[in-house]
């Protein structure tokens, strides 16, 4: 299943000007249980995707509030002069498409 | 109707930043019960530029309106008002330009307090020093504390915590009015002035900081916090609106790298232990929130200019270009920084090209082979150099192959949809963030500068 169909919300945003972290919002417990150490959401393959080094990737596995957060330092720091996303805001759509 | 919270300090927060829009009759709904108003008015979180340039994010007149709504609150009930990182960035400038705006509603208005400022700017040069001596840390992902990082910093400003503002109030303040400072600093300040637990203050200062944006409707007003020994109490100000322990809990994901802890001036706040009950409809509960107190730093936050840019935008419908854009795109890249070297040579400088398709893949820089192409993008040229005048000359001589690059070399040469004219935009300096470290302090007040003026009269530094 991909990522958007397991999650009902995924989001991103900065954490000051030098990390940005993502939270997904599983539906239910049931849901959250099955897919927060899914493969695709290890650091091996968030570090992949964002194109940083795998031990700067952050877990925290929520479960009471069904989230899984991922915290990884941006690659530039935030408003340089080759930003594309002054907020973060956009960076989780590439994790829309995973398969968990 | 449930029983009244009582025993606690209670702190309304009216907004998750000043300028960003206050409602008056959300203020007086919580006026009767309030023990202080606080918010904060800036962050980082929209670039270095406010900090580089020490200009406000929001425009005066937004300041304005919201400043002359909590100065009257403030006179009527005569309660402390506290706002932090005045200004965006928190910079001394952007703090006497709050000051101004402040004074100019009590003239208006009529009133009188006493307003205490704290500046919390640093010299560059007294940082790098500090850095000499050893008393500046990293924090990740930065590994290291080099003098020089702090040296090219047009500004620099450390984050205070509560401790300035309660010795401001304690002084005899009616107002503070803060430089850069903690969100949670500023609403934790009075109840922890007034004996309330720490774990419980610092964790109702973190869940209020954006104001509405802990309830279910975020933009419904701000929200009040009632400070208890063990506990605190969350409520909106607007009768319409509810806050639930899904929506209190879950707050402490939002723009945090650690959902679990936080670092402060002071200490550590751990919500892995907290609990989050609904005692009504509309209000929470939180229990088991702990401070774990640490030698005292503060952190700080540094940008400065660097380079300049000029920007060109054409709009493409080609069919032809659209179909083999990743191609277009490459040539046109390669085509613009050979031309600017025949035409500018050495005398350009280190300078940039970069064209951002959007429409396309501006934002993620990634071609995605499942899409199909678009029917139009916007094609933007952002050219990055030493001087503005630079940056602009780069533009100017890509501007022709800008305007008639063919797909192939052969082909017609097309002219793609420019909006504007000129074609280029001067867009100004680009600034750039430097530091993510904190510095080591003996006291609260060690990098701290408080200034006291008394509203209805003419302030000066």
């Amino acid at each position: 299943m991909r990522l958007a169909e397991a999650c009902r919300y995924v989001r991103s945003k900065n954490a000051g000007p030098f990390w940005i972290t993502v939270d997904l919002f599983f539906p239910d417990r049931a849901a959250y249980d099955r897919y927060v150490d899914a493969a695709a959401l290890q650091p091996e393959r968030i570090a992949a995707l964002f194109g940083i080094a795998a031990e700067e990737v952050k877990r925290f596995p929520v479960p009471e509030l069904q989230v899984l957060k991922i915290s990884y330092p941006r690659q530039r720091p935030q408003g340089g002069a080759l930003e594309r996303d002054m907020h973060g805001g956009q960076q989780y759509v590439r994790l829309l498409d995973l398969e968990v | 109707m449930p029983p009244p919270i009582t025993g606690t300090v209670n702190v309304l927060v009216p907004t998750g930043a000043l300028g960003a829009g206050i409602q008056e009759a959300d203020v007086l709904a919580g006026l009767a019960d309030a023990h202080a108003i606080a918010c904060d008015a800036g962050s980082t979180d929209s670039g270095p530029a406010y900090l580089a340039t020490g200009r406000c994010k929001y425009s005066r007149a937004a300041v304005k309106t919201d400043f002359a709504v909590l100065l009257r609150a403030q006179a009527k009930a005569r309660i402390p008002l506290l706002i932090g990182s005045c200004g965006t960035s928190g910079s001394d400038a952007a703090l006497d330009w709050m000051r101004d705006v402040a004074l100019e509603v009590c003239a208006e208005q009529g009133l009188s307090p006493r307003i205490a400022l704290l500046y919390s700017e640093q010299a560059p040069q007294l940082v790098a020093q500090r850095a000499r001596q050893g008393r500046v840390k990293p924090l990740p992902p930065m590994r290291d504390a080099d003098p020089a990082l702090f040296e090219q910093c047009d500004h620099i400003v450390a984050l205070m915590g509560p401790e300035p503002y309660v010795a401001a109030l304690e002084a005899g303040a009616d107002i503070v009015l803060g430089g850069r400072t903690t969100d949670t600093a500023v609403l934790a300040a009075v109840p922890l002035m007034r004996g309330m637990g720490a774990g419980a203050a610092w964790h109702a200062g973190k869940t209020a900081e954006c104001g509405g944006l802990c309830a279910v409707s975020p933009r419904e007003g701000g929200v009040m916090v009632r400070v208890g020994r063990d506990d605190f109490v969350v409520e909106p100000l607007r009768a319409s609106n509810r806050c639930t322990p899904y929506t209190i809990s879950s707050h402490m994901l939002y723009e945090n790298s650690d959902p679990f802890q936080l670092h402060e001036p002071g200490g550590v706040l751990d919500v892995t232990q907290a609990r989050y009950e609904a005692i009504d409809e509309r209000r929470v509960r939180v229990t088991g929130s702990r401070f774990e107190a640490k030698p005292y730093t503060m952190k700080l936050e540094g940008a400065s200019a660097g380079q300049y840019q000029t920007v060109m935008l054409v709009g493409i419908q080609d069919p032809k270009v659209l179909a083999n854009l990743p191609r277009f795109l490459g040539q046109m890249h390669e085509a613009l920084i050979r031309r600017v070297n025949e035409a500018m040579g050495a005398s350009a400088g280190a300078f940039d090209i970069s064209l951002r398709p959007y429409g396309y893949n501006a934002v993620s820089g990634e071609v995605d082979p499942q899409q199909p192409p678009p029917r139009e993008v916007g094609l933007l040229f952002v050219a990055t150099a030493a001087t503005q005048e630079l940056a602009t000359q780069i533009a100017k001589t890509c501007n022709p192959w800008f305007f008639h690059m063919p797909l192939d070399r052969e082909a017609e040469l097309p002219s793609y949809a420019f909006p504007f004219s000129p074609a280029e935009i001067e867009r100004g300096a680009v600034y750039e963030f430097h530091l993510n470290h904190v510095v080591q302090v003996e006291h609260p007040l060690e990098l701290v500068r408080t200034v006291f003026v008394q509203g209805g009269s003419h302030a000066s530094r």
